[in-house]
């Protein structure tokens, strides 16, 4: 079984929000809300400055308190480690989302949770999720952390990263990219 | 010198997270009374003393069915797809606090109807001559009155302590991530239900029986929030920065006067003279006590929503 992870060079983001519109387009997210977007964090003082763009979104955690706090069952785990919300299930009663961290749920205005899904329906087509296939500099990768052959584990392996949030204990499946290991 | 831009403007999260209104805060403090009055009763049944506290023993079980069907209703509409509410009741998730608290307040309802009929209020033995019977029959089995007892002991103090489990499970909010706060919201439950019969009761005993549990709660209520405040102040970071809503921020004044002075040591101080005989018993302290537990409710919940990992 894959576990499904995403490595985002920020060496390369140039926090152009090409992803964001890409995913809502993709998948008609309503207007005034997103699944993803950029943070930016500039570190230290002029001029001894370092600044790290980040196109961020639900980190997949393996350890997900959105799906262990979930009363109905709804939050969940699919096949290669996503977390999906079931919508039927959903009661909107936005226990996930105040368990987040990362503040990456939202409520959609029909009334269920609301989140980055990997865009699973074009992953389980052997694509690219949205958000990585329009990336004009080639910053964002899915794939199989399992598999140490995968691009993505060899970019996690080869290069500096971190995740966000470690300290929280969700094991978050996105990797930042910070620079080679050598550097 | 770190700084953080964002391009999310997600609606209820940010700039800050806020999808919990006053709904849930009422929910939690209807759910903290029942929980309350549900020990409170439960313990006189279980002593047998159900004469010597008439007020508590016929009024509050009722009284506790309306009052949970309230917050029940309150969280209803707190619920964001209505329609989908049957669904806390197709499936039990044993790592969601929520799942146990929906079941708990199914199983709350029997045991309270049973509590109703073990000494029913007098308007209802007036209108309802059969349910009378059934009454009587009822209260003739001790075991069973017993037993009523403890369960609604503990019952009540399962409903008590979720509420503050809901809150305190949430490690994203560093605020509520404490299990203090469970105790918290179980003895400020204890605490209100008792005050609401010195309020009510026409016994002077009952009234004054109460008057002196309540003073006991107080006390206990503020000993668990300073527990609750060095706790945090002495955690690590993010649970140092979360206090300080409460140390300086924006939720300083609403919960040092309304919550602690005015909820809970003012009341304490009119009740124990009240008690010693000082002062004559006035619903002044009561009612204190009665919206210093709304506004703690208020304020945790608001107050956790704002702390965050960031």
């Amino acid at each position: 079984m894959a576990r499904y992870g995403m490595a985002i060079d920020t060496t390369k983001c140039v926090g152009c929000m090409d992803c964001v519109v890409a995913c809502k387009t993709e998948n008609n997210v309503p207007e005034g809300l997103n699944r993803d977007w950029i943070q930016t964090i500039v570190n230290g003082e002029f001029p001894n400055l370092t600044m790290e763009i980040r196109s961020e979104r639900c980190n997949h955690c393996t350890n997900a308190p959105c799906v262990s706090c979930c009363p109905t069952g709804a939050s969940h785990y699919h096949d290669g480690g996503i977390v999906l919300v079931h919508h039927d299930l959903c009661t909107g009663c936005k226990a996930c989302v105040a368990s987040c961290p990362y503040d990456a749920r939202f409520i959609n205005p029909e009334g269920y949770a609301d989140k980055c899904t990997f865009c699973v329906h074009r992953v389980e087509e052997g694509k690219d999720p949205a958000c990585v296939s329009v990336c004009p500099t080639y910053c964002m990768t899915l794939g199989d952390l399992d598999d140490p052959n995968s691009e993505i584990s060899k970019l996690v392996k080869s290069k500096n990263n971190h995740t966000n949030l470690p300290e929280a204990g969700t094991i978050p499946n996105i990797y930042y990219l910070i620079g080679d290991n050598n550097d | 010198m770190i700084e953080i831009t964002n391009t999310r403007m997600n609606h209820l999260i940010d700039p800050s997270l806020h999808i919990w209104g006053w709904e849930i805060s009422v929910y939690l403090f209807a759910g903290g009374m029942v929980a309350g009055m549900m020990i409170i009763l439960g313990f006189f049944f279980f002593k047998g003393r159900e004469k010597e506290v008439d007020c508590v023993c016929s009024i509050l079980p009722f009284l506790s069915i309306i009052v949970l069907s309230l917050g029940m209703f309150a969280l209803f509409l707190d619920l964001e797809y209505k329609l989908h509410v049957f669904r806390f009741y197709t499936t039990f998730i044993i790592t969601s606090p929520m799942s146990w608290g929906s079941w708990i307040l199914i199983l709350v309802y029997p045991v309270l109807a049973l509590s109703v009929l073990l000494k029913l209020p007098k308007i209802i033995s007036k209108l309802f001559p059969k349910i009378e019977k059934i009454s009587a029959q009822l209260k003739s089995n001790r075991k069973l009155v017993k037993s009523v007892g403890v369960f609604n002991m503990i019952l009540g103090a399962s409903l008590g302590i979720y509420t503050g489990v809901l809150l305190s499970t949430f490690q994203a909010r560093p605020l509520w991530n404490s299990p203090i706060l469970a105790l918290l919201f179980l003895v400020s439950g204890l605490s209100v239900a008792a005050a609401l019969v010195h309020m009510i009761s026409k016994s002077v005993y009952e009234r004054e029986l109460l008057a002196k549990a309540d003073n006991a709660f107080l006390i206990t209520e503020l000993f668990i929030i300073i527990l609750f405040v060095i706790g945090m102040v002495t955690s690590v970071k993010i649970h140092q920065d979360a206090i300080t809503l409460f140390l300086g921020g924006p939720y300083t004044a609403v919960f040092w006067i309304f919550v602690v002075l005015m909820g809970i040591v003012i009341p304490l101080i009119i009740q124990s003279l009240a008690v010693s005989h000082k002062v004559k018993h006035t619903p002044l302290a009561p009612i204190f006590v009665m919206i210093g537990g709304l506004i703690l409710r208020f304020v945790i919940v608001n107050a956790g929503q704002y702390s965050s990992w960031y």
